[in-house]
């Protein structure tokens, strides 16, 4: 299959015409790869795949394509996110020799604070390691005072010029093929021709639309709503501490939603139907919400916000000959760990297109695998969502699985098996199918369902209630 | 330990696997050293120092066997801990995870066969 070709533009006749050596569908010494966009899955396909060609003995001359600049506070520096780099992938960077340094990571995150109606716990990192990391993708919030931390994606694109690529800090407008060549222009006029083209736009900006009379087919996308609020450093760390504050409330459209403690700000990051002001105000204004932030809080003092795209649905066709979309505009994970999915899916483009080819039967028979592997696990994540989502509504679930945990985190020997898979669902660290095997292990519904008659018997839930963990 | 360091903090002298103990991870340096030390007929005997960026206790991931050495902290040591289940998993689903690894490993006999011919002259 091959992608139509679209707005043709005459490379030629500006002057950048540059012939190319490759002949067949592989990568040789001196292609030219081009990269649109370099936020995670940009920059990873960019390091792996250099790192890739170093070992294997070839020069590739990589250009990566970035509109933003993360050096700059604010949208302009920003891809809009939680910033929370899973425990899976901070042990897999670490493993591939990137050990994230404390000058981006603002936080570590050694807990999750679960709160709903009923109560709140504590869930402990199983290791009592710090092994989460709290970032910000650019160099912080609008109107920051002080710039003590660098950008998450700032970072990972220096590791990748490091290896040796070249960064065009510049906005792709347009988008051809001369014969069977990809071929870009930018905002700046320039215009280059590339032996491959790799996608990694995410689903934030008008560039995929690039793409619609060809044969990808975009993925689903959803708005969620991030915004900061400047707390400072002691206020972060008084009121929220080194714990990520999960909330699972009943409120209408809202799904997810989390106060993440970062150096001198708070991320409040909601996730769920058609969110519009009304349900941010109406989470904002909840009582276990007020519960996390100092006294004289003002909900209204923000110092950004945004209603960024995420993307639920990934790509039904992300490659064709010479071209691979990698990251958000391909596959994701679905509300957890997408940096992960990037890593994943930038991973395997970068090893197909070094090891395999770059044809479209390439991307098929190596890459789609690793998209096929994330999308089937989203399915089962939506699964899982769908229970968490009865229990959200259902005060006595909520009772029982709030009942669980503590018992759990009371009894230091056992087995923690509510505990690690709300553990391991909230922080996206292992995949949902691990998640999901271990809530319909026969002992967790046993013990589920042993909780749900004591939350729902009256004598036993007063007693309850009196007794020890402060029942509302 | 700062709010954005990841890991765990050792204290000096601080045993962070100790030989002949059973384990199910690895350990990544994320600041400070390490020294890797053997037990021989109850004398400790220092194979190697390791610092920011190596790694240790990779051989009980690959091998169902007790740890081989000791390693201790050098001063204060931050390291971080890989999961045997987590980087098996990640590595059946991409090989290439274990080349720097294997790099690593391939490194260190270079030395090892560089020590022995230096013994047997
Ligand atoms: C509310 C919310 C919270 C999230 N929280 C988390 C979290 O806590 N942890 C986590 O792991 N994931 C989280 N995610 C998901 C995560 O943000 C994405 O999965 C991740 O950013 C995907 O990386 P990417 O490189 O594919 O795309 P992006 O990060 O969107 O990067 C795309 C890059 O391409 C550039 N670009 C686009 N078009 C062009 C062009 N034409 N020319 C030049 N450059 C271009 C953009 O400027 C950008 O830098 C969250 C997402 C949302 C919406």
């Amino acid at each position: 299959m091959q992608i139509h070709k679209t707005r043709k533009f005459d490379s030629k006749k500006h002057g950048l015409h540059i012939k190319l050596k490759t002949s067949g569908l592989n990568l040789e010494n001196n292609s030219r790869v081009g990269v649109i966009g370099s936020g995670p899955a940009g920059s990873f396909f960019s390091y792996f795949l250099l790192d890739l060609a170093k070992r294997v003995g070839i020069n590739i001359q990589l250009d990566i394509f970035e509109s933003r600049d993360f050096s700059a506070p604010a949208p302009a520096g920003c891809n809009m996110c939680g910033g929370i780099i899973s425990e899976s992938l901070v042990q897999t960077l670490a493993t591939e020799g990137i050990n994230l340094p404390p000058s981006v990571v603002q936080r570590g995150i050694e807990s999750y604070t679960l709160h709903m109606d009923v109560g709140r716990v504590v869930i402990d990192t199983p290791l009592h390691e710090k092994r989460i990391g709290a970032v910000y993708r650019g160099a912080g919030p609008r109107g920051i005072k002080e710039k003590k931390w660098g950008s998450f994606d700032g970072y990972l694109q220096d590791l990748a010029m490091e290896k040796g690529a070249h960064l065009i800090q510049a906005r792709i407008k347009d988008i051809g093929w001369d014969d069977k060549w990809p071929q870009i222009k930018t905002s700046t006029g320039l215009e280059k021709e590339y032996d491959l083209l790799v996608v990694a736009a995410g689903v934030n900006s008008p560039t995929i639309k690039l793409f619609q009379n060809t044969d990808y087919i975009p993925p689903d996308t959803t708005k969620t709503f991030i915004c900061e609020y400047y707390l400072g450093e002691e206020g972060v760390e008084n009121c929220l501490g080194s714990s990520m504050h999960a909330f699972l409330l009943k409120i209408p459209r809202l799904e997810f939603a989390a106060f993440i403690p970062k150096g001198d700000y708070a991320t409040v990051c909601m996730l769920g139907k058609k969110i519009n002001k009304e349900l941010v105000q109406s989470f904002l204004e909840n009582p276990e919400v007020k519960s996390c932030v100092p006294p004289d809080w003002n909900m209204n003092h923000k110092a950004c916000q945004c209603y960024p795209q995420i993307n639920i649905k990934g790509s039904k066709k992300a490659f064709s000959d010479r071209i691979v979309f990698i990251g958000d505009c391909g596959v994701s994970r679905l509300y957890k760990d997408g940096i992960g999915g990037a890593y994943c899916t930038a991973k395997a483009a970068a090893t197909t297109a070094i090891f395999e080819g770059i044809s479209a039967h390439d991307f098929k028979k190596h890459f789609w695998p690793a998209c096929k592997r994330i999308e089937k696990d989203n399915r089962i994540g939506k699964i899982i969502f769908f229970a968490v989502g009865l229990v959200q509504k259902v005060r006595f679930a909520r009772r029982a699985v709030f009942r669980m945990v503590i018992m759990e985190q009371k009894n230091k020997s056992g087995r923690k098996r509510m505990s690690m898979s709300l553990w391991d669902l909230l922080t996206g660290s292992a995949p949902y199918q691990e998640v999901f095997w271990r809530m319909f292990h026969p002992f967790f519904f046993i013990r589920f369902f042993w909780n749900i008659a004591v939350a729902v018997f009256p004598f036993k839930r007063k007693r309850f209630q009196k007794r020890t963990y402060g029942y509302r | 330990m700062g709010t954005g360091e990841l890991g765990r903090v050792y204290q000096e002298g601080e045993v962070i696997i100790r030989q002949g103990k059973t384990g199910d991870c690895m350990y990544e340096i994320q600041d400070g050293k390490v020294e890797v030390i053997q037990e021989i007929s109850g004398k400790e005997v220092r194979l190697a120092v390791l610092g920011k960026g190596d790694f240790f206790g990779e051989m009980a991931i690959f091998e169902h066997d007790v740890r081989s050495a000791t390693v201790r902290a050098l001063g204060e040591v931050r390291a971080l801990t890989i999961d045997k289940r987590t980087f098996l998993r990640r590595i059946t689903e991409d090989p290439s995870l274990a080349f720097r690894i294997v790099e690593r490993m391939s490194h260190r006999i270079r030395e090892m066969n560089r020590e022995l011919a230096r013994l047997k002259t």
